[in-house]
Parts: structure tokens; C-alpha cells; sequence
């Protein structure tokens, strides 16, 4: 029978009184939100707080907005939320696609976006689909709040820049025209942890005149990778090599390689480290295409797989 | 800690342990021993029950994380005597063997005809596919969820309390 060690908590009734209960009861508090990473490593004794603080109950922290040409998330939204979001779909499809694919239904019911994050196991999904992105992180302290991007949000296995009175309260991203994006994950199993898994985010200067089919050229991209020992969860030199370049397989096939070449994967029961480099490469590509189908579509060119769901 | 929830329609007031998971709460403090403890990890979930309207893993969720919440267990299912059409249907498509897994499944199959009341198999599948059975191969079950819309599983509102 698997229980947590004794442990203290508190119900915090807002951001600030969370915050404060943070300060008073010091670096051994830890924030419960869903509590499915947590309760699982409290359990085995990989975590042993000494206070949780509950925020559950903090309303103001589950939303998903639209809003100033953004897209934000309130840390408390659950897993199922945001897959059932038609506003985040309909911008950035990669969320949706990584949803899908995070733990199995129930999971996602009660797991936070926020909670995944701070969590930061080097195996979830969403942190390289918010490094694609190029989200935003606001961290909210007794002062006021910060922003960091989630490239600098993780600073190892399990570490993350929130300090010990301070809270994550919302991933922004910024809504730019003639994007697309995708999220490609291969597991062993329904619900299990990715092998590897990588996801593209493009934009494009131009999508082409009406009824054509120019390439077109990549103004950004961005590439989130997950679980192939990635830094930043991210492949920077692909990315550079793509800004600029026409968005084509050729293209794509060398940005898969630059990924690969740029991940520090490890062997484990998931699988050997070269398969898992061969999956950044693959899936990078794989995830290229499909952003740029949904990029095209988004731009009023040809159909791509883009959902097309209004909300 | 004391804490209150109101567990198939009836207010229930304990104290507890920060530490105590919902699962035992139901079992040990309640005597609710309907809901199955399995895998302890959130893995197998035949500890789904549901918290307000929506099914979770409940070996991952700390009793006094439900307070002032409903709970709404397996126990819950049969109204007035009457089976609830998911039960039938498990019971008409030989859903179970063991029967350990069969209060999860049952707890999400109620909640997917609340939501869906005429899934097709891959909706099945895939509200199922975070909980476990080691014996049936599926198959079974995906009928007796199938069954059980097509004979009138939509006839308790989704979250309904106990009114009989």
C-alpha cells in the first residue's frame, strides 16, 4: 500500500493568499493543484513536502482567454479543458495534438496545464509545444508577477525557475497571422510517456495567392522536443536553419536532421538512445508537415488538416 | 483535518489525515467498498469515481481535496431497485470476469452516455483507454457500454443526485 508520509495542509482561497501561505510556511510548501504528478512522487517518497498548499479552489486561475492578439491559460486549467478549448485548437492546433496524447481521459480531467509544467518531467508533452510556440510564463510573487519564456522556465530534470514563494499562474502565446502547428508522439502504449516526441510551429511570410500552391518561405519557426534530452525542450539550429528558407521537404528533412543532431538522448526502458534520436528527426519532420498543411489552410490556401471548429 | 463532502447525496463529516487518499476515505472511513483500489499509481483505474460532475483516478486524490465537494461512487448507480442501464449492460455483454476493473469502468461509462449517449467503439476506447481490465480483452466491455446506450442510458441526468 502506497501512502504519502505525514504531511501539513492549507486550502488557499486566492493567488495572494497562496502566495502568503508560500512565504509563512517556507521552501519544504509545495503547491497541490490536480496532484497527479505530485501525489504519485509523494507517494514513493520522490517528493516529501511538508505542507501542500491546496489551490484547487482558485477559480480566477482556470480560464483559457483569447485576448490582445494572445492566447492565455490560467495555470489551474485541467488537462480536458484545454483539449476541449476550439479557441487553442483553432490557433495553435500542437496543444490539441498534444492533449491527445497526455496520459489517458481520466488523467486529464484532474491534471493541470500548470501543474504538468512545474512539474517539469522531462517527458511531458506540453512543455515542448509551449518551447515551439514560444509562450510566455507568468510567474506571480508577494511583489507582483514576472514573465519568463518557457524556454527559460525549465532549469533541469524536475527544476524550474518558479522560486519557493512564487506561483505559476499563466502560459501566454502570441497569436501571429499565417501560422500552423502540429505535435507528433510516439508512445508503447495508450497513456504511457512519450519514447520521443517533437512539435513544429510555423509561420509563413506569404501563403501564396489563391488557388496557387507557391511553397512559400518561413518567416519563424519553432521546434519543441520531448523526452530526447532536447535543451530548452527545443532545437534552436534547426530553427535558425529554417527562418528564411522555403518550407519544403528538403528543408523539413535537414531541419530533422539538425534536431537529431542537437538532442542528448538516453537509453531506458522506453527504448535505445539511437531510436529515440532517429524519433527527433522523424517526428520533427513529421510535425513539419503537418504545420505546414494547417499554416496553408489557416492562410486560406489549400486544405490541410486543420480543425476548422469555431468558439 | 475535519472535512465534509457529500458523498451519493448524503453529507458525510470526518476528520482525516492531510494524508489520506479519497479512495480509502471511501472504503475505510465509509464503508463505500464498491470502488476498487488497484494499481496505486493512477494507472489502472479502478478507483474512478466521481468528484462533482467528472471522473477521476481517486488513489490520486487526497480526501480533503474533495471537501465541500460531491462524490458520486458506483454504489450510486442502481436507483430505486433499478439496475442503471450501464450496470445491464455489463450484466447482458459479460462485461466482466473478475469484476475488479468493472466500477471504473462503469463510473466513466456512465459519464461518456451522459456526454455521448450513442458512442461509437473508438469513443469507447477511448474514455476507456486509461483503465484496465486483465480480463475481458475489451471487447466485452466496449459491447456492454454500446449496449447500454442503446437502451436508454441517457435516462439519469449526468450529475443528478439521488432522488428516488
Amino acid at each position: 500500500m502506497q501512502v504519502p508520509a505525514y504531511v501539513e495542509y492549507e486550502k488557499a482561497t486566492s493567488v495572494a493568499h497562496a502566495l502568503a501561505l508560500l512565504e509563512r510556511f517556507g521552501p519544504e510548501a509545495r503547491i497541490l493543484a490536480g496532484g497527479h504528478s505530485l501525489i504519485p512522487m509523494m507517494k514513493l517518497r520522490l517528493a516529501q513536502p511538508e505542507t501542500l498548499i491546496d489551490i484547487n479552489g482558485l477559480s480566477e486561475l482556470s480560464y483559457l482567454t483569447v485576448t490582445g492578439g494572445e492566447l492565455r491559460i490560467g495555470a489551474l486549467t485541467r488537462h480536458a479543458q484545454l483539449l476541449d478549448s476550439a479557441g487553442a485548437a483553432r490557433h495553435f492546433t500542437i496543444l490539441h495534438d498534444a492533449e491527445q496524447v497526455i496520459a489517458d481521459p481520466v488523467v486529464r480531467n484532474w491534471g493541470t496545464v500548470g501543474g504538468s509544467l512545474c512539474q517539469a518531467d522531462p517527458s511531458e508533452d506540453l512543455s515542448a509545444a509551449f518551447a515551439a510556440l514560444k509562450a510566455t510564463m507568468v510567474i506571480a510573487h508577494p511583489g507582483g508577477t514576472r514573465t519568463v519564456p518557457a524556454r527559460d522556465f525549465h532549469t533541469g530534470p524536475y527544476e524550474t525557475v518558479v522560486g519557493p514563494a512564487e506561483i505559476l499562474t499563466e502560459i501566454r502565446i502570441t497569436i501571429r497571422p499565417g501560422g500552423g502547428s502540429a505535435y507528433e508522439k510516439v508512445g508503447r502504449r495508450a497513456g504511457d510517456w512519450p519514447v520521443g516526441a517533437a512539435g513544429s510551429a510555423l509561420w509563413l511570410e506569404d501563403s501564396g495567392p489563391a488557388g496557387g500552391e507557391p511553397a512559400g518561405t518561413i518567416a519563424d519557426a519553432g521546434i519543441g522536443l520531448t523526452a530526447v534530452g532536447a535543451p530548452h525542450f527545443s532545437a534552436a539550429g534547426a530553427e535558425d536553419f529554417l527562418r528564411g528558407a522555403p518550407a519544403t521537404e528538403e528543408s523539413f528533412a535537414r531541419a530533422g536532421e539538425l534536431a537529431a543532431a542537437s538532442c542528448r538522448p538516453v537509453s531506458d526502458q522506453r527504448g535505445p538512445a539511437d531510436y529515440k534520436r532517429h524519433l527527433a528527426c522523424e517526428l520533427t519532420i513529421r510535425s513539419l508537415r503537418r504545420a505546414l498543411a494547417r499554416a496553408r489552410c489557416a492562410g486560406g490556401g489549400a486544405p490541410g488538416g486543420a480543425p476548422r471548429d469555431e468558439g | 483535518m475535519q472535512i465534509t463532502m457529500t458523498v451519493n447525496g448524503v453529507s458525510h463529516t470526518r476528520d482525516v489525515e492531510a494524508r489520506l487518499l479519497l479512495i480509502h476515505f471511501l472504503r475505510d472511513e465509509l464503508g463505500l467498498t464498491g470502488s476498487h483500489w488497484g494499481c496505486d499509481t493512477s494507472n489502472c483505474g479502478a478507483c474512478v469515481v466521481w468528484l462533482d460532475e467528472t471522473p477521476v483516478k481517486s488513489c490520486t486524490v487526497l480526501a480533503v481535496m474533495a471537501d465541500g465537494h460531491r462524490v458520486r461512487t458506483v454504489e450510486d448507480l442502481a436507483r430505486g431497485g433499478r439496475l442503471d442501464p450501464v450496470q445491464q449492460g455489463f450484466a447482458e455483454c459479460h462485461g466482466l470476469q473478475c469484476g475488479f476493473c468493472t466500477p471504473g469502468m462503469m463510473m466513466t461509462a456512465r459519464w461518456l452516455l451522459d456526454h455521448h449517449p450513442d458512442p461509437a467503439p473508438a469513443e469507447i476506447r477511448e474514455a476507456l483507454s486509461g483503465q484496465l481490465c486483465r480480463c475481458t480483452g475489451y471487447e466485452n466491455i466496449v459491447r456492454s457500454v454500446q449496449w447500454a446506450g442503446q437502451h436508454g442510458a441517457g435516462q439519469h441526468g449526468a450529475g443528478e443526485p439521488a432522488e428516488d
